[in-house]
């Protein structure tokens, strides 16, 4: 990977499924090593659907997604990517470390070295004493800081983020923004993150893409130039509020119901 | 466990030991007040005390008996994951055999216990084994395929993201999260694997099975000894379900949907 190589690039990107739904049309998107890429649209606009073409885990229909200057395909078998849902999606039967070393016991790390960057990683998401805890025993944020140290834990060039925090409360919802926040900037990987909330895009990205509803399109790219790094007084900063603003006019005329 | 799981342990079991202590107690009252004949039902101390004077001869039927469920069991159950690690591993395998699975289900297949006696032969124990393991196979195939293949798709997702190819989800994310149903398969066979011993001996066995004791009992009109091993064969049909339960509890401590309240 060379730094002028976009991270991702995708070219006349579209999705039809089955049944005839067009998920996604004329999708064109250059995301640059570092950034922060949010996507943000209507209830579907096709934005996971974008996020996993992107991963490799569903087919375009037409177009290409390259990663790194690779075919999706190859990225995926590359160990490029790291996946994040809604949902913190942990193996029931592993303990918290176990869950972290997944990957790594895949990659056929050794056992010494999964575990010092399985320490390292509880460390990064405070989450040291519960390792050999298992899931059912975690809050619904702490899983899902389990589930973000499991997809950094070899150091993905690419996090992929499919509303990580949609189905947390509000006030752990902008804690963890700002620990990804942290973690963004200590692991140097780029993330493209699908969400829902305006303000929560606004907050934690260096662009976000404004997608509309049926078929899927980009309605415009908003560039946010708060500066770096954010904390909590950004979201009281005027050029926070215009941004945000910015964001919602491009959705309702993408056709959105912003209220 | 801490001193206040333990006691809340007893007092779940309270109403349950209860229950039974009232329905003895009734059996013995009702049968003594109503001068029941000893031919329709015996008291309960009349089993019991029929139970201790014959205990030799019960135990070693029982242990008979029981062996023959256990064999069965094995086998059964073997065959059942078996043949459902198969059926999920290539669907079309699955999509075309497992309508059969179930409709096989159905027959009621304690009917072929004197086909089996004649294949097998009458005396030898694996005549009841083979109807045991038909009781206890499907079951377990029908659970265990509802397992492999109930997995949180997002959790193969996950896998595949990691480059993980077929076999490796397979192990490491379809096996395990299929544990817990495998184990409600296990414990229905557990129960049938006893009844299918026992039903399979009713059809002709050697005088030291349990079945052929029960139905020997019976013709003979010595009813106390046939009630006491009914009541044998119970025990070892509980014990042996309690036995899988216990494996179960052991296994899959971190299944989220097994959970009492936190408590552990």
């Amino acid at each position: 990977m060379n730094a002028t190589q976009p991270a991702v690039s995708i070219k006349g990107l579209s999705k039809s499924f089955k049944a005839g739904v067009t998920a996604l049309t004329g999708i064109e998107l250059e995301v640059r090593p570092r950034e922060f890429i949010s996507l943000i649209g209507p209830s579907g606009c096709g934005k996971s659907t974008l996020l996993r073409i992107i991963g490799d885990l569903i087919e375009p229909s037409e177009g290409s997604v390259e990663v790194n200057g690779k075919p999706a395909h190859r990225a995926r078998l590359d160990h490029d990517y790291g996946i994040v849902f809604q949902e913190a999606v942990l193996y029931d039967w592993r303990t918290v470390s176990k869950n972290i070393a997944l990957p790594l016991e895949l990659l056929k790390w050794n056992r010494e070295r999964r575990a010092a960057r399985v320490r390292e990683l509880l460390e990064l998401v405070e989450l040291e004493g519960f390792e050999d805890n298992h899931p059912w025993q975690l809050s619904g944020g702490m899983q899902q800081r389990v589930s973000i140290a499991r997809a950094l834990s070899f150091d993905p060039a690419l996090l992929l983020m499919d509303e990580p925090f949609g189905a947390l409360d509000e006030m752990t919802r902008e804690r963890l923004n700002l620990e990804l926040l942290r973690i963004w900037d200590a692991s140097g990987s780029t993330i493209v993150f699908v969400t829902h909330s305006i303000p929560e895009a606004v907050f934690l990205s260096t662009r976000v893409v404004v997608m509309s509803a049926r078929p899927g399109r980009i309605a415009g790219i908003v560039e946010v130039d708060l500066p770096q790094p954010r904390t909590g007084r950004t979201r009281e900063e005027p050029r926070f509020f215009e941004l945000v603003t910015q964001v919602r006019e491009l959705l309702a005329a993408g056709g959105a119901e912003v209220t | 466990m801490s001193y206040a799981v333990v006691q809340r342990r007893v007092l779940d079991w309270a109403p349950a030991i209860a229950v039974f202590a009232l329905g003895i107690g009734a059996w013995q009252g009702l049968v003594t007040a109503f001068h029941v004949q000893e031919f329709l039902l015996p008291k309960p101390t009349v089993i019991a005390q029929t139970f201790w004077d014959e205990r030799g001869m019960l135990w070693d039927a029982g242990i008979y008996t029981f062996k023959e469920a256990l064999g069965g069991f094995a086998l059964g159950s073997g065959l059942g994951i078996l043949a459902a690690l198969l059926f999920a591993a290539y669907l079309p395998l699955g999509t075309a055999f497992m309508p059969f699975a179930v409709a096989a289900n159905a027959i009621p297949i304690i009917a072929f216990a004197p086909i089996m006696n004649d294949w097998f032969g009458l005396l030898n124990p694996f005549s009841k084994m083979a109807i045991a393991s038909v009781l206890c196979f499907f079951p377990v195939l029908i659970n265990t395929v509802r397992g492999l293949t109930s997995v949180d798709p997002r959790s193969i997702e996950l896998m595949r993201s990691y480059a993980a190819g077929r076999g490796t989800v397979f192990r490491r994310g379809r096996i395990p999260a299929s544990l817990p149903h495998l184990f409600a398969g296990l414990k229905i066979s557990s129960v049938l694997s006893m009844i299918g011993a026992i039903v399979g001996e009713y059809f002709g066995g050697p005088i030291t099975a349990l079945g052929v004791t029960i139905l020997n009992a019976s013709s003979y009109s010595n009813f106390p000894v046939a009630w006491a091993g009914i009541m044998l064969a119970s025990a070892f049909g509980i014990l042996f379900y309690g036995a899988v339960a216990l494996a179960e509890r052991l296994t899959t401590s971190w299944d989220p949907s097994r959970r009492d309240f936190h408590t552990e």
